[in-house]
This record gives C-alpha cells, structure tokens and sequence, in this order.
C-alpha cells in the first residue's frame, strides 16, 4: 500500500519497445558500481559497494535508500554495474553472434552481400516491419541469415570470408585460432546501421557489440531480498550468490592482468567468468553444468524465474492474485433462491465492499462506524485525500465526528450485496456468477442445488471462492452483466443450464401426475412453502374439496404462459395436461424454462424455478419416497424367465464359439473371422439387456421406487435390471475383457474359452452380489475409467489453453464483424446471422405467437 | 411498429438473415396463413432477431473456446468406435478433435467417404464392385500360390481366375505391371502364371524377393488399404482406411461432388481453403454430435474461420495461430517466453497493447467486452455556439 504524500499519477501504457541495454544505458541507470563480493561487514551493515549496497535499494527496517532516500517499502529499488575485466559473451544470444559472424565481412565489417541486393532485403524487411507482419519478418531474417552464411568474399574490400564455427557453448573458432570475445567485440563494432538493417535488426535497439558485456547490469536488492531465517542467519537469494561468484572471478581476472600474469593463466579465468555470467543468465545451457548451491540444488537464475508455468510470465504476469475473497466447503441449501450464495458470519464480518459516503447514506453508515468490529460495522474509513483510517475503538469518535460525503466506508458484507461466486477449474464464463448474499451462521458457503451444474460442483468436499466488488463499476457488471440470472442459458448450445432437480423433481411428478388430488390442508401448505399469496381456484373435484396437482402447479406459472410440448400444454398459466418432467425443467436443456426465459426475462425464469422448486420440496416433504432392497424383488415367474433368457443366450455363443471354431464363420466384410465371432457375440449378450429391462419393468409397477425414480430423472430401468436381473456384459475399449493371462482371462478358466462367462459377461445382478469372477471383471471396467480420466484432464486442459490463447483476442465490433488484435476480420457476421447463441432457442430462433 | 423503431425496421429488413425468412415463408404455407398473419409474424420476427443480435464487444473468441474445452473434458478418451457392427473404426472424441485443431498432415485414421454416381450407389454389389477397384492391392491377394523354386533361382506366382477377375486384371496385365515394377530381374510368362528368374544365386535374396512380390501394389489407387461398402441414406457409399481423395475424384464412377476426406490438409491441397473450412467444421461436429455433446455449430465455424483465416491453414498450436500473432507479449505468455522475448529485442520490436494478456499482464483494462468502449468528450467548442449554427 502506498503511503506516501506524493499524489498518485495514473498514466496508461501505450506500448512496450524491447531492445538491448547498452552500456552507456546501464550507465546511466545504475546507481553504483559494485566491485565487492562481500555484502555485510562485521556488524551486519551492507558493505559500500558490495551487493548488498544501500544504494540499490533497502530490505531492511530502519534503514534509508542513498539515492532515493525511501524506505523499506517506498524505495523502489536501483540497478548497479560491474565493470568487467574482460569482455563476455550473452549466452541468451549465442545463435545470433554466430550467424552475424558469418553475415560480416572479418575484415571490415561490411555485409557479405554486393549493395544493391542489400538494398531489396532492406525494403523487404521494412515492409514487413511496417506491417507488423511478425511472421514474415522472422522467416526474412532467417532466409538472409542462411543465404549470407554461403557467400564467399567480401564485396567491399575483396577479403576472402574465413568460416567462423562455434563450438558450443560459447567458444568461436576463426579457422584454428580462437576468437576472443574481445574481437568478436571489435568487429562488431565496424559494422555500419546501414548494413544492420539489411538483417532486420533496428541498430537503434540493438548494436552487435552490445551482445559483447563490458558492463554487468545489476539488478535491484528488492528483485533479489535476502531472507533471515529463525537463527538468525541470512539466506541470500540465488541471484546474489551468482553475482558475487561473478565479482569474485572479475577481481581475480583483473588481479592477474595488472599483475601481467602468464597469457593461459588469463585465459581460463577468462572463460571462467564466461561460465559465470552465462548460468547466471541462464542456468540450463546444454553442454554447461548447472550452477550449484551449497546444498547441491541447482540455482534459479535470470532465464528460470521467467520461464515455465510457475515463471514471472504465466505465474504473476498473467495470473493475477486479489484481496477481498474467501473461500471454505460448500454444502447445499434448497431454501435459498438460487441466484443466493450462503456466507458465513465469519466471512462477513472479516472482508468488506467500500461504500462512498454521501448526504443521503452518512447517517446510515454512521451506524457502522460506531459498531465498528461488531457486525454488521466497518473497518476502514478513507477520506478525501486517499489516507486509510482503521476503525478502532479509539479512533471511532474522531472519524465520525470529521465523516462527510466523499468519504469511502469500508463495511462489512451484508444480505443483498452482489458477489462473484467461482468454482474451480473455470472452464467457461459460467463458473464464475454474480449472486446475491445471504448470511448464514454456519461456516460453509452454501449453494441452491439446482445452481450445481454450471459450476460442475457437489457436495463431497468441493470448495468454492467468493469475491467482493471493489468499485460500483465492478458491482453493476456483476448484477447486469454476471449474475446467475442472466446465465440460465448457456452460450454453448443456448439452452437453459440451470433447471430442477433430484427430489424437486420428485416432487412435481407426485403434484402433476394424472389423478392427483390434494386436500386443503395439503394445498395451504404446497403454497405456503412456496410464498404464493393466490386465492385458491374452485377445487377441481367439488364432491370431496380436492384440488388436482395441476392447479396448484398452475399458480406458481405466469399467468399469460401459454406453451406446447409433447404432451405437456399450457394455457394462459394453466396447466392443462401432462406431466412436468425433468424435459421441462431439468437442467441443461428443460424447455419450459427456457421458453419462460425467453419470453419473461431472467428476473421471471428466476422466480418461477424458485417457487417451484418449493413447491416441489413441500410435496416431497408431504408424501415421502424412499428405496430398500424388496423393491429388488422379482417374482418366481420372472426369476425363472430370465435364467432361461441368460441359458439361450449362452448357448446361443456356444454356437457361435463352435461355428468359428470349425472355420464356418461368414465374416462381416472388412473384419476378420475372429473379430466378426466377436461382434456377434456382443450383439446378442448386449442384446438381452433390452427385453429383460422390458420385463422387469412390467413387473414392477408405479410403487416401485425405483420405477417411481426413474421417472423423476434419478435413475434408469438399466439401474433396476442391472440390480435385480443382471449386471451384463463388461466391455473394455469397446469388446469383451480378453486381457490377462495366456489364452484366458483369469486361471478359473480353460486355454482359449471365449464363452461368455470367461471374456466378462456377468450373469449375477448387483442386488444378489457377483460372484469374485465378475466382481472381478466389474473391476478392471472401474479402474480402466478411472485411469481413462485421469489421463484425459490434462489432454483436455491443455487443448482449452491452446484454444483459449489463440482465440483470445476475437471480439464482435461495432460494425457487427468479428474481428481479430490487429482488427482483421475474422468473420463478417458472427455464425454468418449475428445471432447470439444465449439469445437464441438452441442456435435458432423460436416464436411464441398465438 | 411505431415511427421511432422506423431505422430499426430498415435496418432489419436489410439484415434479416434469407434463410430465415425462407424459413417464415415455409411454416406460413404450411400452416395456411393470411397475409396479415404473416406480416404480424413477419413483425415477431423482426423484434426477437433484432434482440439477440450479438453485443459489440462480445468475446466471441473466448466463449468459442470454452464451449469446445468445457465438455472436453468430459469426453471419453476412447479413440476407437464402432458405429454400428459394420462400419470401420475410425478416431473419435477428444484424440480426433486435438488432431483436428492441431492440423496434422496425416490423420490416425484416415478415412474417405465415397459417394457413387448413379446406378453404382443403388446395391451393395454395385458398390463392391466400385471399391475393389478402389482398393489396393497387393500381389499376394491376387495369387493362389507362390513358389520359390530354389534350383534355378526363381519365383512361380499361380493366379487365382477369380480373384483376377474382381479386380479386372489378366495375367497378360499382370505381367505387364511386373515388368514395369521389378527391375534386374526376368520377368516370364509360364503355364498361366508368371516366373521372376533372380540373376544372383542366393537363397536369403530370394526369400527377399518372394516377400517383395507378395506386397507388390498391381492394382486400385494408393494408400487406401481397406474398403466397405455401407448404406447411408438409402444409397450405397464406400468407407475406406486410407485417404488419397485427388486419385478417387477422378474415377467416373465416383460422384466427386460430395466425396470427401477426413484429411484435412489434404482437402486444403486438393480442393482449397474453402472446402478445408467446411472438413473442420464437420469433422469437430462429427465428434461432438456423436458424444452427445451439444455445441452450437457457430462455435466450430469461428474456429474453422480462424484457422483459415489468412487462406492458408493454421493451426490452434504455438507454430500456427499464436505465431502470427503481432504482440511480443501475447506470444510469450503461451510457450518458450525467452525465445520470444530475445527476437523482439533483435528486430526492436514494439508491443501495441491491443489484445488480452497484454494488457493483463500491465493491469490495464482489456479491450474485449466492458473494456472496449471508451468515452471521447470534445472540451474545446463552447456547447452554445454549436447549437446556433445547427438551428440556423
């Protein structure tokens, strides 16, 4: 936080040139000139002119910066030098300095290429350079590089080129003499601009010689803090450690040259400080050993810290961290609408949203000035001049008695409030909503159910994050542009993604299924859950006071709805018939919520998913459903039926089996024998599942449970008959299990049994229990999903980057183009019609007419 | 419509999609409606299209790219399916829409699906006759026999008449095809079959050449290796493994106007830009309709309109679509930043902040959604002045 007196300036980036410092550059910018490795003295005080030097920035409490005279905090940090006392080579440009090498000529420095063809390579590279046109400028660049690299002599001074290799890492050859950085310095500095930009390079953000260091920028003490560990002792970032093994070899290599050492003695001090400086700007060199520290660990320098997901780019740069959020558990809350979010006191009364102070509200937040820490109060108060006061009990007269509008208030949260509601992984726009606060006095955050599908989440330990507006402007997009209610439909598919479910749903099948009737008790109670404040319609059975589930149903609908669908009609708000459904109003695609949405707005489709789910909760309440294991039960008759159906059918593989053994098999064209005995015994074991799921279903009838469950989108006749029939064949990729051991699955059985019981086919229901061959079987089925999954996330996740990063950009414009960054079209009307897909009825447009 | 919402109409009845109106007209026929029914539904029409216009601003690319990754991840990996029992396996679910988006020149499973000219697609016979001249095939499907005589050095191929005869070949072609293809060696004809005589007297070199011969291709187009007939529509089509779609146009059977390839690189080669467009559109649908994931077919087409956009194909990796990209920045927040970060300091490149991350990274709005517009007030000219001179 800036504490300081100076006024804030805002200012907008423009643009961001990159170049190469030049050492008049570093010059300029540095603030000293290290020349010692040491960084304390005796006392613990920075040594002058060490790394550690208060002149480059101030880490410590207490002290002052000697060039900005700022503190601990407000100093931003200055750069230094070294001076080197030999020239090195920067290893992140080691590809460039070799092919200008070879592009020069050694003699006098002018390009290899005679002056008129440089010419056309000039225009060509500024052409592409004045149209941005990145990809094309680098292939130029790499195309003229390759071409120079042939050419044979100079075309100025005649000079025969000598090839110049590069023996990596950083030693040149010229022939079988080696080229020192120090000539390599020299003849770069002979190359005129001119020739430069026949390589695409801008001299003015780049000269060659600068590739060669003479000086060493070094980087502010705030880039590279030390920490003091609990001992006491002080860790130096690895930053620090590479510099000072940097001036360590500088000193001894400048030692040496005054003391006239011998020529070889130089040399290797020479290229030791070469290796230095090289893993200090990139510490995985191919070919260079790594840097250590004491403890063996390889050292973090320059190149690491930007690199990589957890690098400054993709980690701080494009990750950004907040203030104002919480997180916790989540736990379902049917009682709350759905555009609600559950927050705990606790978080409530912690972070807070900034209200601007004005005559008509300075009364009102008076109030949570004077509570102050007891909720609902304040934290902070900020008054006109940006100072931040906190709100104590000692400060709270003086605060109350200065307030006056134009003051920001820091309050805590409160019921009604707006905030960003976000489930990890954020994979589309709908896991992150706007919805309103709800104070609950648990410590979990609490959801409506029926919101859990955009977010993907449950309820088995799935944490959520809250985020607080910080500005009006952030509070009004996140009610006009996020909130829950404006992102029933999904841009995916255009359809509603949010809709009742589970016992809600239950609930409504129960109220609308043909021949119900409630007595008024019933009735009053249905309603009263759901808040409706209606006169009740005459009953719709006189004799005996009853009303029929669709009258009620019918209060909580608009009351000029009409809608048609299959068998489910609407007439100016009342249902006429059919039974409401998962279709209906189940998520991820109930029309009837969707046409409402369409017609009525959010605001609406809102309060009719609410009342209805109330509804539907009060009749589950009311009327009660539950599961147990007779609702298993098959009669004798069925039982037997069905062993009979399994016995044919294994007999009917057998034969399959034995025709394939004989060779009698027909293939099906485009499969071998074996793969057409395969298909069909698939066909015929998959084949049973229907007809036995069509006979236990007619056994069992509406008070089954589960048939009673399946109708309300919780389970299958699949579920049922795989519990109380039989489990099936278990596929793996799409066949029979033929894993395993040599010719079987499992030693149970003989060499080369493909019957159905050995390849995977289980004929126990889940109701009775496999026995330990298909439990085993069930098995390898499980974990080979599981893996499937496991395997799939991260192939996924990183599809979605790639198509988010090249995607990013593409926006509709005024004009109704899509367009790219560079204002490109991408498309003329977006879809080819402009539509909206989340205005839209499932890419379409529908109309209610009457 | 009142006269304010005059513009508005103009601009609709300019802008209303034909297809849409096309769309009116069929369901007012259908439905027998009066001309003021149809004008009234004309009016309904115009309004509900006029609301769900797209907003400027609107971040088509991001939700574009949400809608495909969202259910990506709840597809299954299962590379392989059998649709239907007798249909060829081809690459399906996340793995083929990865392959799609990164471009590769050969696809797992490469695939045509040929459609026939009249009367060729009305029978599977006729169908099965065209795919044997399709398909490729080797020498060794041809022969009943083949035989290694080791005394002088030679290899005996028999003929099976049958086989010959399905695949419209003689022996006299036969041995035409063996002469042009097997070089050094002579070539004869014998008792119906066809005898290679090897000069050098080795047997591992004769072993060598028998293999040879068995895998010689001698007739049908190259690289389809498998072809089924299948019934599609009422019609007989051909699915092949293996994709060579400029050799299959031009056989007079095949209706070349509508077979296709799921290569996609090849359709770009073969028959441009604009056909490759609508093969990325259709192979992204094709897996996503068959994992029942629905996804709005807008979305695949913005993708396949970015990946042709410059008229040749790009590809959603860091050597396509982001490497044309102008921003230094942009490019090194996606892979190898140094890289990036060094080229730009070599050619002086300038960074204009105009796209996302950028402006991410530097905490400035984004020029997407609520961060585009911003407000231009013009302070200088006196308000009153201005509006003397306009009522005068």
């Amino acid at each position: 936080m800036v504490t300081s007196d100076e006024p804030i300036v805002t200012k907008k980036i423009e643009r961001i040139a990159f170049g190469v410092m030049s050492p008049s550059w570093v010059k300029k910018v540095a603030a000293v000139q290290v020349a010692s490795p040491e960084l304390y003295d005796a006392d613990g005080y920075p040594v002058e002119k060490g790394l550690m030097d208060l002149s480059m920035g101030v880490i410590d409490p207490g002290l002052r910066c000697k060039v900005c005279g700022g503190r601990m905090k407000t100093c931003p940090g200055h750069f230094g030098y070294i001076q080197l006392a030999k020239p090195v080579l920067n290893i992140l440009y080691m590809d460039l300095i070799h092919n200008l090498l070879r592009c020069f000529c050694n003699e006098c420095g002018r390009v290899l290429m005679p002056s008129d063809k440089a010419d056309t390579w000039r225009t060509q590279i500024a052409k592409a350079k004045r149209e941005n046109n990145v990809e094309a400028l680098y292939d130029l660049q790499k195309n003229i590089f390759a071409l120079l690299r042939k050419s044979k002599k100079c075309f100025y001074c005649n000079a025969k080129k000598i090839d110049i290799v590069l023996e990596k890492p950083t030693t040149f050859y010229l022939g079988d003499a080696r080229l020192w950085p120090a000539q390599i310095r020299e003849l770069f500095e002979k190359v005129p601009d001119e020739d430069l930009a026949v390589l695409g390079i801008e001299p003015s953000s780049l000269r060659p010689e600068w590739l060669v260091l003479t000086l060493l920028l070094v980087p502010p003490i705030t880039i590279r803090p030390s920490i003091t560990l609990v001992t006491g002792e002080r860790s130096e970032d690895d930053l620090t450690h590479k510099l000072s093994d940097i001036i360590r070899v500088n000193q001894r290599l400048l030692e040496n040259i005054n003391a006239g050492a011998p020529e070889i003695i130089i040399e290797d001090l020479w290229d030791l400080l070469q290796y230095h400086i090289t893993t200090y700007f990139d510490n995985s060199v191919p070919q260079v050993p790594p840097a250590r520290h004491k403890t063996n660990r390889p050292l973090k320098t320059l190149s690491q810290r930007i690199k990589g997901k957890e690098g400054r780019i993709r980690y701080n740069l494009a990750g950004k961290r907040v203030n104002f959020c919480a997180r916790s558990v989540i736990t379902p809350d049917p009682f709350l609408s759905i555009d609600e979010v559950g927050v705990p006191l606790a978080v409530a009364s912690e972070i807070t949203i900034p209200e601007r102070v004005t005559e008509w509200n300075k009364e009102w937040l008076l109030g949570f000035i004077k509570r102050g820490d007891e909720y609902p109060g304040a934290t902070y108060a900020i008054t006109l001049d940006g100072k931040r006061k906190k709100i104590t009990d000692d400060t709270k007269e003086q605060i109350i008695a200065e307030l006056a509008p134009g003051w920001i208030i820091e309050r805590h949260l409160l019921n009604g409030d707006i905030v960003l509601f976000n489930r990890q992984p954020s994979l589309h726009k709908l896991s992150l909503m706007g919805h309103y606060v709800r104070i609950v006095p648990t410590r979990t955050l609490r959801i409506h159910p029926a919101v859990c599908p955009p977010y993907n989440a449950d309820f088995d330990g799935d944490e959520m994050n809250v985020h607080l507006p910080q500005t009006e402007e952030a509070a009004a997009e996140a009610k006009h542009l996020l909130a829950l209610g404006r992102q029933i439909i999904t841009p995916r598919y255009g359809l509603s993604i949010i809709g009742e479910r589970e016992d809600v749903l239950a609930g409504l099948y129960l109220l609308t299924k043909p021949d119900a009737y409630f007595n008024q008790e019933d009735v009053s109670d249905f309603l009263t859950a759901a808040g409706i404040d209606a006169s009740l319609p005459e009953p719709e059975d006189k004799k005996n006071g009853m009303w029929s589930g669709k009258q009620i149903i019918s209060l909580a609908m608009p009351e000029d709805l009409s809608f048609e669908h299959e068998n489910v009609k609407i007439e100016n708000g009342k249902l006429k018939s059919g039974i409401i459904t998962h279709d209906y109003i189940g998520p991820e695609g109930g029309v009837l919520i969707h046409s409402i949405y369409i017609k009525y707005g959010p605001e609406k489709t809102k309060e009719f998913i609410n009342k209805l789910n109330y509804i539907g909760l009060a009749v589950v309440r009311k009327y009660p459903y539950t599961f147990s294991h007779s609702d298993l039960d098959l009669s004798n008759k069925t039982r037997e039926k069905i062993k009979e159906m399994l016995a044919n059918a294994e007999a009917e593989v057998k034969k399959i089996v034995k025709s394939h053994k004989e060779g009698k098999i027909i293939p099906i064209p485009g499969k071998s024998a074996s793969e057409t005995r395969e298909a069909m015994i698939l066909s015929i074991l998959n084949g049973l599942r229907y007809p036995v799921g069509e006979l236990i279903k007619h056994e069992a009838t509406e008070d089954n449970n589960l048939i009673f469950m399946s109708k309300c989108d919780m389970a299958s006749i699949i579920n049922l008959s795989s519990m109380s029939g039989f489990a099936g064949q278990q596929a793996l990729r799409g066949e029979r299990i033929k894993i395993g051991f040599t010719n079987r699955t499992l030693p149970h059985f003989r060499k080369g049994d493909v019957g159905a019981k050995s390849r995977g086919f289980v004929f126990s229901g889940y109701g009775n229990g496999l026995d330990p061959v298909e439990m085993f079987f069930n098995s390898i089925v499980g974990r080979d999903s599981l893996m499937d999954t496991a395997m799939r996330t991260p192939k996924s996740g990183y599809m979605q980057r790639r198509l988010i990063n090249a995607l990013q950009d593409l926006r509709a414009s005024y004009d109704g183009t899509i367009r790219d960054a560079e204002h490109k079209i991408v498309q003329f009307k977006f879809g080819g019609d402009n539509i909206d897909v989340s205005k839209s009825d499932k890419g379409g447009l529908k109309l209610y007419v009457k | 419509m009142s006269s304010d919402s005059a513009p508005v109409s103009n601009w609709l009845e300019k802008n209303l999609p034909g297809e849409i109106l096309a769309d009116l007209e069929k369901t007012a026929k259908e439905h027998k409606l009066s001309e003021s029914q149809k004008n009234k539904l004309l009016d309904e029409l115009k309004k509900r299209y006029a609301n769900s216009q797209i907003t400027p601003g609107e971040a088509v690319g991001i939700i574009t790219a949400q809608s495909i990754g969202e259910p990506g991840t709840q597809m299954t990996m299962r590379t392989h399916h059998f649709v239907g029992v007798a249909e060829l396996n081809v690459t399906l679910g996340l793995p083929r829409i990865i392959e799609v988006l990164d471009l590769r020149k050969e696809p797992k499973t490469p695939s045509m699906l040929i459609y026939l000219n009249q009367p060729h697609n009305q029978s599977r016979e006729a169908a099965e006759k065209v795919a044997n001249k399709i398909r490729q095939v080797v020498l060794g499907e041809l022969a009943k026999e083949i035989s290694m005589s080791i005394t002088d050095f030679s290899v005996f191929v028999k003929f099976d008449r049958e086989e010959l005869s399905a695949h419209h070949v003689s022996v006299d072609g036969m041995f035409d095809i063996l002469l042009k293809q097997l070089h050094g060696y002579v070539v004869e004809k014998q008792d119906g079959g066809i005898v290679i005589k090897q000069k050098e007297k080795e047997i591992k070199k004769l072993y060598r050449l028998k293999e040879k011969i068995k895998e010689l291709a001698v007739a049908g187009i190259k690289e389809i290796s498998n072809t089924l007939p299948i019934n599609r529509g009422g019609e007989w089509l051909i699915q092949t493994f293996g994709s060579n779609l400029k050799s299959v146009m031009l056989i007079d059977e095949v209706d070349d106007k509508r077979t296709t390839t799921n290569n996609i690189v090849e359709v770009a080669q073969v028959l441009g830009i604009e056909a490759a467009r609508q093969v990325i559109i259709d192979e992204i649908m094709k897996v996503l309709e068959e994992q029942g994931m629905p996804v709005d077919y807008r979305h695949i087409m913005l993708i396949a309109d970015i990946m042709c956009q410059t008229g040749d194909l790009r590809s959603i990796t860091r050597h396509g679509i982001t490497s044309q990209k102008s921003s230094v920045l942009a490019r090194a927040s996606f892979e190898i930043p140094l890289k990036h970060l060094i080229n730009a300091s070599v050619v002086g490149e300038t960074d204009q902040l105009r796209s996302v991350v950028e402006n991410i990274m530097v905490n400035q709005a984004v020029p997407v959604g609520t961060g585009l517009p911003g407000l231009v007030v013009k302070m200088k000219e006196p308000e009153t002045k201005k509006r003397v001179k306009h009522d005068s």
